[in-house]
Order: structure tokens, then sequence, then C-alpha cells
């Protein structure tokens, strides 16, 4: 069993939990993720790592309600535990690679969206700690949904909000920013990284490539067990088919087939949806053999 | 059913005798599910034999002095043996004859191929059915399980530990026979449950999971075998940190052959195409057959399940059992399938559907992405290959399409480069299996011993313990030389 040392809930439907997972938290990095199991009947549920504590032994994770599972998920308090807590998955970031001094010379722009500030977040951090300032932008549907607003404060070089709905600091999509930024102020960056809804990735990814901006992603794919055993993950990548568990979750932007990639997380969507009324609403439906 | 209960029953009759002369050449026939009934459910087909069958049946063996059996059985157990204890009714002798030989007796009296292996030596066979073999150990196995028989602990310790990578076939083999030696072993499972391939890969149907597996793993922990799960070694740690820091002595590797492989035709990542492991993971690990669990299964209505090995069968008779229309489309005749006969027997039986000497050449999707149908062209069969079968080749002009919503490819799988990959100095192929000697599993690294699927590629269960058993001897030798 895994505890669960603090459980908050950042926005609607959106949650953070720090859970002790020495293991994890003893060899993982930033762009890495874990698969978490609430219960014997939960599933397996894969979640970017969002901080860790190498000396507390804990790791930070951020999840939204999508289904059944998330939905008793959120429900977990300080003191409860996951039966199961398995990672760091997938390669780190491709920044943790790179040599300091390169970083230090490169001028970055993350993209966050919605519930993808929470993956980008380690980053910023991570590249703060190592003396590299990046510009972030989060991007929410409205002011209630951002998260991580203080933190991220705290480790970006400037921080650019704004809202769908204009309710806070500004009105419109994160590609309005992006294009302020670079084309507007004439601000000149090295590398792009955007997290967020594939929606948002894929217009991140037009804009970027127009602006000749390299882009990097990192895709949340349907996946079962995260080590390359299923195949459930595959997406194509320059015309390859990859598997986004251990090849990913981060590929260059310009080059993934968003349109497939869109398709294919709607696979489960009957399936889950149906997990989650029960969840909600009891048992109102059975299925056996066909029959159903 | 009743039928052959009734007939088993009067062996012991007075009629016994004499039937036992008459049909001395036959098997006595093992119970099944009705085929109309088990279409529909996810208990298990094979009832096994009661204690009249058992007994019977051993009855049959003519303890052969230099018993070709035991040379057919990757872990040689002293099959006329424990068949003679079953013929005298001495089960708990039987058993105790089965668990010095192996470690999983209930799951292999289940899924080894004994028709190529045991049974496929036994001298019975030569002028009628061999001796079934694979049943009375089945039936042993259980008997010791329902009477709560449990292993003896070992009575030796010795102060060295080892680090067991996997909890399959292989890996629950070495790890029982280096316990039962003394030695101090940790199993590191990447998966949340143990079992490897016996629990995501073989279904309910065949292997039931909570009364059969997960005893067979209690008996391994019962020899002081402890089991670590959500470890993935390559990525949590690696081997070298568990040798250094965890201060393991050795390391055995069983980590199977967990990758799946498509076929890279058009079409392929078309949602409703799932990898043979995608689906049978969810349905036998998650459990998405049950809706008590929350893992969705998208079951298709119409299913067809690309290649020709057991791995193909278990998803086709777990789509049929799902509500599915199932054909399986193999490219290659009947005569070749690699399945086991009984599986493919008990497919037909259920109603799947074979297209034989059929290749698929492109997945055809609809306008959202979907799985429509499959183009497909006949074969015919050419000349053999390196494997000895005869290669199958396009007939021109035969192209057809198939109307589907759910493609399976079941192609086989490779082993998972995670650890090859993240172990300094350990070899292997070009195909990325590791590198390993066949006698006792040395790999180039020392201290370091691999078997299974992990070293051979996809292949059995039994070859699997077979390997997991040599390596533990290798690793025994290792550490008392050192």
């Amino acid at each position: 069993m895994y505890e669960i040392l603090k459980a908050q809930m950042l926005a609607e439907n959106i949650y953070l939990m720090d859970v002790k997972a020495p293991r994890v938290a003893g060899s993982c990095l930033p762009g890495q993720f874990v698969i978490v199991k609430i219960d014997e009947k939960g599933e397996r549920v894969p979640l970017t790592i969002c901080d860790y504590d190498r000396t507390e032994g804990t790791v930070t994770i951020v999840f939204q309600i999508v289904g059944g599972s998330t939905a008793r998920m959120s429900k977990l308090k300080a003191g409860d535990a996951f039966r199961d807590f398995v990672g760091p998955l997938g390669q780190p970031s491709e920044l943790c690679k790179e040599p300091i001094d390169e970083l230090k010379k490169k001028k970055i722009l993350f993209v966050a969206g919605g519930v993808g500030t929470a993956p980008v977040y380690p980053q910023v951090k991570w590249l703060k700690e190592n003396g590299v300032d990046a510009d972030v932008i989060v991007g929410a549907k409205t002011q209630s949904l951002l998260i991580l607003e203080d933190e991220m404060k705290a480790v970006a070089g400037n921080l650019y909000i704004t809202t769908d709905d204009g309710s806070y600091v500004r009105k419109g999509m994160v590609t309005e920013v992006i294009k302020d930024l670079v084309k507007e102020q004439g601000h000149k960056y090295d590398v792009c990284i955007a997290i967020g809804p594939m929606i948002m990735m894929k217009f991140v990814c037009l804009l970027t490539k127009e602006l000749d901006l390299p882009t990097v992603v990192s895709l949340n794919p349907i996946m079962v067990d995260g080590t390359g055993m299923c195949g459930a993950c595959r997406v194509t990548v320059d015309g390859e088919v990859k598997f986004a568990c251990v090849d990913g979750p981060e590929f260059d932007g310009h080059k993934v087939d968003f349109d497939q990639a869109m398709k294919r997380q709607q696979l489960y969507k009957t399936e889950e949806g149906r997990a989650y009324l029960k969840e909600t609403e009891g048992d109102t439906h059975k299925g056996n053999c066909g029959n159903a | 059913m009743t039928h052959i209960r009734a007939t088993a029953a009067t062996l012991n009759g007075k009629e016994g005798l004499l039937i036992m002369e008459t049909d001395v050449l036959k098997r006595i026939p093992i119970s099944e599910q009705d085929p109309k009934a088990r279409a529909c459910n996810f208990d298990e087909v094979c009832l096994g034999y009661n204690e009249e069958e058992a007994v019977a049946e051993a009855s049959r063996c003519l303890n052969c002095k230099n018993a070709r059996c035991i040379q057919g059985c990757p872990v040689s157990i002293d099959i006329p043996a424990f068949v003679h204890e079953v013929s005298v009714k001495n089960f708990e002798k039987a058993n105790s004859i089965l668990s010095d030989a192996s470690s999983l007796p209930a799951v292999c009296g289940r899924v080894c191929p004994q028709e190529s292996q045991c049974e496929g030596q036994c001298i019975r066979g030569i002028k009628g059915d061999p001796v079934s073999i694979g049943k009375l150990e089945r039936f042993v196995a259980d008997w010791a399980r329902e009477n709560n028989i449990k292993p003896a602990p070992p009575t030796v310790k010795i102060d060295k530990k080892v680090a067991v990578i996997g909890s399959g076939p292989a890996g629950l083999t070495c790890a029982g026979e280096l316990a039962k030696m003394g030695y101090d072993v940790t199993i590191f499972e990447a998966l949340h449950e143990p079992g490897g391939v016996l629990v995501y890969g073989i279904p309910e149907f065949r292997l039931p999971k909570s009364a059969v597996v997960a005893k067979e793993i209690d008996n391994v922990r019962a020899l002081g075998v402890k089991i670590e799960t959500n470890v993935i070694i390559g990525k949590s740690t690696t081997i070298d940190e568990l040798m250094e820091k965890e201060s393991f002595d050795a390391v055995f590797i069983g980590s199977g052959a967990g990758l799946p492989r498509f076929m890279g035709i058009p079409g392929e990542s078309a949602n409703g195409v799932f990898s043979a492991n995608e689906y049978l993971t969810r349905s036998n690990l998650m459990k998405a057959f049950d809706d008590d669990y929350d893992t969705p299964i998208r079951p298709g209505k119409k299913v067809a399940v690309v290649g020709g090995g057991n791995v193909a069968m278990d998803a086709a008779r777990t789509a049929l059992r799902l509500g599915a229309d199932v054909t399986v489309v193999y490219r290659r005749s009947e005569a070749e399938l690699p399945a086991r006969v009984e599986e493919v027997h008990h497919a037909k039986e259920e109603g799947i559907k074979f297209n034989l000497l059929t290749n698929p050449t492109e997945i055809l999707v609809d306008e959202n992405g979907w799985v429509k149908g499959m183009k497909c062209v006949k074969m015919e069969l050419g000349e053999p290959d390196e494997s000895g079968r005869r290669s199958p080749v396009v007939i021109e002009g035969s192209e057809f399409e198939m109307e589907l919503d759910t493609v399976i490819m079941s192609l086989g799988t490779s082993p998972n480069p995670l650890i090859s990959s993240t172990t300094k100095g350990l070899e292997v192929n070009k195909r990325k299996c590791i590198v390993a000697e066949e006698e006792f599993g040395k790999t180039s690294k020392e201290g370091v011993f691999a078997g299974g699927d992990a070293v051979t590629g996809a292949a059995t269960v039994i070859l699997a313990m077979g390997a997991g058993k040599a390596a533990a001897h290798g690793i025994d030798d290792f550490l008392k030389s050192r």
C-alpha cells in the first residue's frame, strides 16, 4: 500500500496528492509518469509526475476526474492509501539530458493547458533549481479551474495567464499569447514545451511550426501496463508507430499525428463513461455474453 | 458429460475389470463444460478427473523402467512414480513427488503441451492413447490444494540474497528452487499482481486465477520467497543498484517476452485494432469481463483474430465469451497452426470460425477512425522455410474483404529491452533476447542469470520453468564457489 500524506482539491474536479512511494521518488525525473490503482477493482491510471521529494520519499500527482476510478480516487484523504503506485515510467524530459551550460544559453517557453499545468511545473522547477529561468504560459477555461498559480509564479521567469472566458488576467487561448509574445513583442525562444489537452497541443504545434519554433509535447494516451506490453498507447510520429509509454511520453510536436491520437483517445469513451455512471448512479447496467 | 461420468463410475463396479481390459488402449475421457454453456461464461472449460477416473487412468501406466516420459518433461518429474501413487490412491505421496520437481503442478497440468512432451513419449501412445499424464498431474495438484497441503518450509538457511526479476513461470520456479535450498529470495514484479503470463495472458477459463494461480503462488511464498510488486527493474531501480546498494549476491532475469508485434499494414492504428496482449490483459489481469471492475474493454461484435498460436486461441475464445462473432485468420493451413490441438478443438467446439491460408493486407477504416473491415489475400503453401514449415505464398488476384469492427493482432511477442538496456555488460542477441547459457542460465554479466522467454523469445510455460530450475542450480553453484 502507498500512503497518501496530503490530499487537496485544486479546482473543481482537479485533485493533488502527495503519495509515499520511496522507490519512485528515488529514481524519477521530470517528464516521467506513474501508474496508480486505487484498489483491487480500480483501473490502472497513468499520471504525469507533478513533483517529488527524494528525502521524504514522496511523489506528487495531480489528476482530473474522467471516469469511475478517478472519481473514487478523488474521495481519498490523507491517511488513506493507493493499492498500487508504480514508476517512474517513460523517458525523462529531454531537458534533463542536456548539459546545464547549454540549457542556460536557451530561451525556453512552456505552454500549459488545464490540468497539463501539473506536469509542466516540475520541469520549470527543475530548470529554476539549475539556474535557468523559463517563461510559462498557463491557460485555463475559467479562473476557478486555474491550478498551481502560486507555485508556478515562484519558479517561472515570466508567467502569462490566460482564461478562455476572460474571467482572470486576459481572455483568449494560449496560442494568442504565443503570437503576442513572439510576433508582437519580439520574444525569441529556442524551444517550446506544450502540455495540455490534445486539441491545445495540436493548435500550439500548428502555430509554432509557422513560427519555426521547435516544440515538444507530452502525450497522455490510453494505456494499460505502461511498460510497452499492451501497445494501446501507440501513436504515429513522423510516419512511424511509437509507444508513448516507453518511447515517450514526450515527442517532437511537429511530427505527431494529432488527428489520429485524438481519435484513439475516444476509444473507451463509452466504457469509461459507463464506469463513471456506475460510480455516481449505482448499478445501472449489466453486461453478459453480449446480451446486455 | 453425464454419460462420461457413468462410464467412469462403472470402473469401480463389477464391470470395471472388463472395461479396463478391453479399453486399456483408450484413455479415460475427461469431463468438460458443455461448449454452448461455456461460450457464455469464464468458468473453467475442463472439469478434471474425479478420484475414480484418476485412479483408473493411472492404472493404464506401464511403469516403464526406462521411462521416456521423464525425458520428455522439461522439469524431469518422476512421472511413473507419481502416477503409480495415484493408482494406489496415495495422493499425498503423489503430490510430494510432483512438488520435488515442479513449483507449479496445478498450472502445468492445465497448460503444458503434454502431447509433444511427456505424453508424446508415452509407450502406451504407440498402439493407443498415451496415459493422460497432464490430467493426472492436475488431479493431484488440485487434490493437494483442496486438502490444504502446503510445501514444507526449508530446514536450512543460507545467508545469501538472490533477486528474481519477474514472477512468471520462470521466476516463480527459480525462486521456489532457491528457497528450497535455503536462499533468501525476493521476486520483483512490474505489474500489480504476481504471476506474469499466468495472470495477464492465459484466460480464466483455461487457468483459474484465484482458485489455482494465486494458490500456487502462495505455495511459493510458503517456502519463504518474498514478492515485491510494482517494481520495474530498469526504471524503479536497476540490476546494478540491486547488487551494489541492496546487496543482492545474484540475480535471475525471468522478465518474459512482453512486447507485442504488429504487422505494419495500413490502418493498424485505427480504433478497434488491439494487440492480443492488450485485449487479454484487460480481460484477465484487469478483469474487464467482470462488471464490478473499472477497466473497460471493447469486446467487439465482429472480431478477427490474426495469428494461429495459443495466444490467438485465448484472444478468440475471450472475445467469443464477451459476445462477439469471431474468426481466426491465419496464413498457413490447419496442420501448421502453432496452437495446441486441444485449444483449436475447444475453439471450434465453441463456435470460433477459421479463415485459414489467409493473410491481411490492410485494415479498412471508417471516417471516424474506427475499423470497418479488413482486406485479405488467400495463400497457398510453397516450399518449406528455415522452420521446416511450408511457407505461405500469395495467390494472385485472390483479394477479398471481411466486414469487421475489431481486429486483434496475435503475431507473437518479443522481450522487453527495459532490462537489457539498463544493465551494464548484459549481452543480447539481434532479436533483443538475453544471451544465456542453456545449461545453467549464465549470462555475460557475473552473478546474473536468465531464463524463459526473455532468453528464448515467446515459448511455453514449462520451458520457462525448466530454465528457471536450471538457473537456480547455476546460481547455487555460483554462490557456493564464491
